[in-house]
């Protein structure tokens, strides 16, 4: 029961986050979005997978936690240098 | 009676998180500008999550599930921050600037080299409407 609370105050954030994503009125906003869509999914798995008795999801969310920083950096990255084969040594020069 | 009081503490923690939670979620859709909604995101990233993991841990007791718990909110706290950073970094890069409030009360757009001049200007305007209201002797 008190899973199921948490749970529904989680999907009521990630509606919300949703919304920033298809509003935001720069790509900033879209990926600080997107960053906490991911944040509410790996709490969605640990409470759902509480909720029903079986923990073992939580080992999905650890590999979730470290895919979500990485695609939030991806992404970052493709939208300073235009691509994601920059090898960023020549930051200094260039900014 | 410990499994009572567990559960009560359980259900606080959780509520409490699920609630800091849902006001990042509408600090995110209320702010106006870039940096004050990866403030407001970041209230619901340590507090929220924190929180949920902490009622976790309780209804998990000292097993490795507890461990793999702390483990996730740990990775999350330090990635977080680090994505959170690039993320405003990348930002001032692409020459957004921060929304800054003016004496009067609106908000508006300021170049980043004025920005610091603007900074000054309102700590002295501050300064002096703070002294015209407790400086002088009321007659």
């Amino acid at each position: 029961m008190m899973f199921a609370v948490a749970i529904l105050a989680v999907l009521l954030a990630l509606s919300l986050a949703i919304s920033r994503a298809l509003s935001g009125p720069t790509v900033f906003d879209r990926l600080l979005a997107a960053n906490s869509v991911g944040t509410s999914a790996i709490l969605l798995l640990a409470l759902f997978g509480f909720m029903t008795g079986r923990p073992e999801f939580l080992d999905l969310g650890l590999t979730y936690v470290l895919l979500n920083i990485i695609g939030t950096l991806a992404v970052l990255k493709y939208f300073r240098y235009g691509s994601l084969a920059h090898g960023g040594e020549d930051e200094e020069a260039e900014s | 009676m410990v499994e009572l009081a567990i559960d009560g503490l359980s259900w606080i923690l959780l509520l409490a998180g699920g609630f800091f939670y849902l006001v990042g979620a509408v600090g995110m859709n209320r702010m106006p500008d870039v940096f004050t909604r990866i403030h407001a995101v970041s209230v619901g990233d340590t507090m929220g999550a924190g929180l949920l993991v902490a009622g976790m841990v309780l209804q998990a007791g000292p097993s490795l599930v507890a461990a793999k718990l702390i483990i996730i909110l740990a990775v999350m706290l330090f990635t977080g921050s680090v994505a959170t950073h690039a993320l405003a970094k990348a930002a001032l890069q692409d020459k957004l600037h921060p929304l800054i409030a003016t004496p009067n009360g609106e908000l508006k757009f300021i170049e980043a080299e004025d920005a610091a001049i603007a900074v000054e200007q309102l700590a002295t305007s501050a300064v002096e409407t703070t002294a015209a209201n407790t400086g002088g002797p009321k007659s």
